[in-house]
């Protein structure tokens, strides 16, 4: 079984929600979405208040580099482009549309639920399309697309590695696409290998979803240079530079990115997307979330839920927040962020919502560290963590840099491992905030 | 027996020597030479490396004091005049004066009308806070009360409220340094002068939020409605992101905004109460002298404390 | 509804805690006890007894009264601490000895250097060195172990002085004797031998490793590099002159080289924490105790071997540093 080398852990895996299928979520009164739901600069708006629109229409458009274009969600009206309160509470800039009753696409957009398997676009007319449907990748990091598919002159990409790795706890979302829209996915797929002009592209996922795994395999067969690679079961199985070394064994050196070893990452849910946007004109404005919590008893759901929508909505639909929930939780329970603001907008690369009772999510009261080096044993970038601590406690975030701190990805294996509960995935990501504050007053 | 006691001495009488000299001449060869005025100022510098002045320490205050011989654009914040004056005397020159600057902390968060909406966990610092959420009261722009400022404090002037975290400044130990101001991640702590008889008027509420929302977030938010730019006669306040700021170089402390303001957000310190049914203890109001008894301490801090809940 | 908990990722943890650490080396360290028992009498058990209380009151003590900080006993790691300086002494040693013996272990060696965590010395050992090198007698005298079917038949403990099998190898070495009286490699095994408390069965002490190994407590980098080293060494020497030196197999069965390379040099706090630093760390007290013991004045060198190369420790971690990704 194929997987990297240096660290990483096993937590519970919590997958309960894998036999929910795919449910379309209903529309939210009001839709509140964000100029900036990607990495990068904020896109500008090209509607004003009270202009009416149609679902999928453009209403902010990307003029830097790193950015992408923003459609609507909904059809309604413009009510205000006004700053409002994300789900950590912090004010951003937001287009807000009052969803009208009766929805109404744009006409580009094939709505019909017909498979379009034939790729007629070029390679250059699909990046065209990606960048135009704002699409980004929705692994988590939000970084748009395109730009991944423009390689920079003198460096060559070999292969396409398509991450379905999911190693997060609690998440399915994957999962579900898989099944739910294998062929699809397995399109999209060979969309982006056409768009990158490379041979083969590898599926990379856990070796704890059997079932996919067989039905990717099966219906790879009908298609010419996909290879499915099932992977050891341990986190964080789907960082990028370790899924890397896990297919193709090699290694992303510190401070360069996976096009420098040839090779190019994405997740599977911005294939199918990829799929969506490129065979069906149909722009990123949805997105595949699990609902899920070991509270929620049999309420666990997968939908695809429109953005813009309070996750409050999704919250209400399974009938309300459980009693017993301690923190509300966007993304997985390694790496994703605790909400403060329920009444915050679903943006592009949510995956997830759930709910962790007081028992699961405490966090114990901190010792003094023991020297034990498990955070040494747990991390899979080969970093010592507990030298961090002691360093950055005491100011000194230059030699924590010299100890090569800048090269952590902050999957928590560290905080995971640590007897004494001390809070290192919070200090490392301190020094790093502190450390490029430092390098911009340069 | 006698002997073996002489040889004793001998041999290490000997190797003592030896050594003396061969040390006296490394000294000799590897001495630095400093000018002793450095070390001098180093003496009447404070000593706590609290970086106020902008330098690594006091040695390094003093070091710069010396190499460029005056004080423009060198002061220790933290000794005020009368290190200045001492600096002088050392330097040979005429010291130049300042006003007397105290950190104020322009958030209210701590009082009761705002409790708190989220609770938090893990590494007790504003900073990395302010990276993962807003803060527990739901401001974006307050005190985040974890004690960034209480832990870079050389002075021991800011002392955390034990249930809510929020921190209050003692202005009798508070020397301005401006420590606490920098490491704030939200800019709350800004220094401003101490003021005539120690008193002062701030905005205390940084909030940017528009009117309706920043009170939604919080009962003592300034709401930016200008009532109080409109009142002062002296022009000294300015309203700009929503969030009115009095210019303490301007301001009279004539208090007509206070009465002014919808909110509350206008604290004044330290001025004897307005009616006789006092609401505030002013104790140290009526004798504002800056020498303080040992006991004021704790009476300015709460009698601070008060005002900014009262106000 | 409560508030909702904000905190940063990840937002669970292993379930792993210094508390449970403590527990599974006392836990680890219950066979050697036994055995102690079984050879020793309930002497050894008093011995212990007395090592673990005098520890826990004294952490207790100093915290509450010296450093006013709440108490720390729960954890666990002083009992370890007691029970190891307790394996680490002959069962007939006068019970003020230990009680000293505790003192110095948490007092000096621990607590102040700020707790658990801080120190940079084994404190078991730093408590041992510190009688071996005050009560050379009492602490070089051993009572033979009794045979197990004794205990039951319920014998009087009559108090046979002899010395540990290195002992009495080190004097038939200086008399210029050929003909070496060592103990059979059942005996020595099983812990039919003199020695300290918890040294003498390397049965118990492998059953107690394992445990530690499966629980992931331990890793095998220093009690393998450690041993290992020994026996090499031990067979080189060996190989050169059979008249001057012990054989490998009684060099690492002997003394306290099991008991030290499984519970005393992996203590977590004053180890290395890369693989490759542990290793390092392991050869290095493989090394010293070889040296210690053929050259130096004692006839047992691993408690000095492990706390000159926990000295080395803050060195040993700045030099091999855990393997990095892509390097």
């Amino acid at each position: 079984m194929r997987t990297f080398r240096l660290g990483g852990v096993h937590p519970e895996e919590n997958k309960i929600s894998t036999n929910a299928k795919i449910e379309v979520f209903p529309l939210p009164k009001q839709a509140v979405v964000f100029l900036s739901q990607h990495l990068g600069a904020p896109a500008v708006p090209v509607v004003a208040k009270g202009d009416s629109v149609k679902t999928g229409q453009l209403i902010a458009k990307a003029e830097a580099f790193v950015c992408a274009n923003i459609h609507s969600p909904v059809t309604g009206t413009v009510n205000k482009i006004d700053s409002m309160k994300d789900i950590f509470g912090f004010s951003k800039t937001a287009i807000v549309i009052d969803v009208a009753e009766t929805e109404e696409w744009v006409e580009t957009v094939d709505t019909t639920p017909d498979i379009k398997r034939d790729i007629t676009l070029s390679q250059k007319e699909i990046v065209d399309k990606i960048k135009e449907m704002g699409i980004v990748g929705l692994g988590g990091a939000t970084f748009p697309t395109h730009i991944k598919y423009m390689i920079p002159e003198g460096k060559k990409a070999e292969y396409l590695l398509i991450n379905a790795a999911e190693c997060e706890p609690y998440l399915t979302s994957d999962h579900r696409v898989i099944l739910d829209h294998t062929e699809e996915v397995l399109i999209g797929i060979s969309i982006l290998r056409k768009a990158l002009g490379v041979p083969k592209a590898y599926i990379g996922i856990e070796n704890n979803k059997p079932e996919p795994i067989a039905r990717l395999q099966e219906m790879a067969k009908q298609f010419e240079g996909i290879e499915v690679v099932p992977l050891k079961v341990k986190y964080p199985q789907g960082a990028e530079k370790q899924l890397i070394y896990s297919i193709t064994r090699r290694s992303v050196p510190s401070g360069k990115l996976p096009i420098d070893v040839g090779c190019v990452v994405n997740n599977i849910g911005t294939a199918f997307s990829v799929y969506e946007a490129v065979q069906k004109n149909k722009p990123l404005i949805e997105t595949i979330m699990t609902v899920t919590g070991k509270s929620l008893g049999q309420q666990q759901h997968n939908y695809v839920v429109r953005i813009g929508t309070p996750f409050s909505d999704l919250a209400n639909a399974i009938g309300g927040i459980p009693e017993n929930t301690c923190k509300i939780i966007s993304g997985g329970t390694m790496m994703g962020k605790a909400i403060v603001n329920p009444d915050g907008p679903i943006t592009k690369g949510v995956s997830s919502m759930l709910f962790i009772s007081e028992k699961e999510a405490y966090r114990h009261e901190e010792q003094d560290c023991i020297r034990c080096g498990k955070c040494v044993k747990a991390c899979p970038m080969g970093l010592e963590p507990y030298l961090f601590s002691s360093l950055i406690n005491n100011g000194k975030y230059k030699e924590a840099a010299d100890n090569h701190l800048m090269d952590c990805m902050e999957c928590g294996c560290c905080l995971f491992s640590c007897p004494a509960h001390k809070p290192l995935t919070d200090e490392i990501r301190l020094a790093k905030t502190k450390l490029r504050q430092m390098q911009q007053k340069k | 027996m006698s002997n073996f006691i002489v040889s004793a001495i001998v041999i290490l009488g000997a190797v003592g020597l030896i050594f003396a000299v061969v040390l006296y001449f490394v000294a000799q060869k590897f001495k630095v030479i400093e000018d002793p005025k450095i070390d001098e100022i180093a003496e009447v510098l404070p000593g706590a490396n609290c970086g106020g002045c902008g330098k690594a320490g006091c040695r390094a205050l003093a070091e710069a004091f010396v190499k460029q011989g005056d004080m423009e654009g060198l002061r220790c914040p933290a000794g005020g005049d009368a290190v200045a004056e001492k600096v002088a005397a050392i330097l040979g020159i005429e010291a130049s004066k300042a006003e007397p600057q105290v950190a104020v902390i322009r958030c209210a968060a701590g009082c009761a009308k705002n409790p708190p909406k989220s609770s938090f966990q893990g590494m007790k610092s504003c900073a990395f806070a302010n990276s993962v959420y807003v803060g527990t009261n739901g401001c974006a722009y307050g005190c985040l009360g974890l004690g960034d400022c209480y832990n870079v404090c050389q002075f021991g002037a800011i002392a955390l409220d034990p249930e809510t975290g929020y921190p209050t400044i003692d202005e009798e130990k508070c020397v301005g340094c401006g420590a606490c101001a920098k490491a704030c991640p939200r800019m709350v702590i800004e220094l401003r002068n101490k003021g005539p008889k120690n008193r002062r008027m701030y905005v205390s509420c940084v909030n940017k939020e528009k009117g309706a929302a920043a009170k939604k977030t919080c009962t003592n938010a300034c709401i930016g409605c200008g009532k109080c730019a409109k009142t002062c006669p002296f022009e000294a306040i300015t309203v700009e992101n929503n969030v009115a700021y009095i210019d303490y170089t301007k301001c009279k402390l004539c208090r007509k905004c206070e009465s002014e303001c919808p909110t509350g957000a206008i604290v004044s310190v330290n001025f004897p109460p307005r009616k006789p049914a006092a609401e505030a203890p002013a104790k140290s109001a009526e004798q504002p002298a800056p020498a303080a008894a040992p006991k004021q301490d704790e009476s300015t801090v709460i009698n601070n404390e008060n005002t900014t809940n009262n106000a | 509804m409560k508030l909702l908990n904000v905190s940063g990722s990840p937002h669970v943890h292993s379930g792993e805690s210094v508390k449970r650490i403590m527990w599974d080396v006392n836990i680890a360290l219950i066979p050697m006890l036994l055995t102690a028992i079984l050879f020793f009498g309930f002497d050894a058990l008093f011995v212990c007894l007395v090592s673990v209380v005098s520890c826990i009151l004294f952490q207790w003590l100093i915290e509450k009264f010296l450093l006013k900080t709440p108490t720390s006993i729960s954890d666990g790691s002083a009992i370890v601490t007691g029970l190891l300086l307790a394996f680490n002494l002959p069962s007939n040693l006068p019970l003020w000895i230990v009680i000293i013996g505790a003192l110095v272990a948490i007092g000096i060696g621990k607590m102040s250097f700020g707790g658990l965590g801080k120190n940079p010395f084994n404190p078991a050992l730093v408590g041992r060195v510190f009688l071996l090198i005050s009560f050379p007698v009492q602490m070089t005298t051993w009572p033979t172990p009794k045979g197990i079917c004794n205990i039951f038949a319920g014998s009087t403990p009559d108090a046979v002085i002899g010395a540990t099998p290195l002992a009495a190898f080190k004097e038939a070495v200086k008399s210029g004797a050929t003909n070496f009286d060592l103990p059979s490699f059942a005996d020595a095994f099983l812990g039919h031998m003199g020695g300290s408390l918890g040294e003498i069965s390397a049965l118990a002490i492998i059953i107690g490793g394992i445990y530690l190994l499966c629980r992931r407590v331990i890793s095998w980098h220093i009690p393998v590099s450690f041993i290992g080293t020994a026996f090499v060494f031990g067979a080189i020497l060996w190989l050169v002159n059979p008249q001057m030196y012990m054989d490998p197999v009684h060099v690492i069965l002997s003394g306290g080289i099991m008991l030290g390379a499984v519970f005393m040099a992996t203590d977590m706090v004053t180890s290395p924490m890369s693989k490759w630093g542990q290793v390092v760390f392991g050869i290095g007290c493989g090394l010293l105790t070889i040296i210690i013991r053929n050259w130096g004045s004692y006839p047992e060198g691993v408690s000095f071997a492990i706390l000159l190369m926990n000295a080395c420790v803050p060195l040993i971690n700045k030099g091999f540093k855990p393997k990095r990704f892509a390097k």
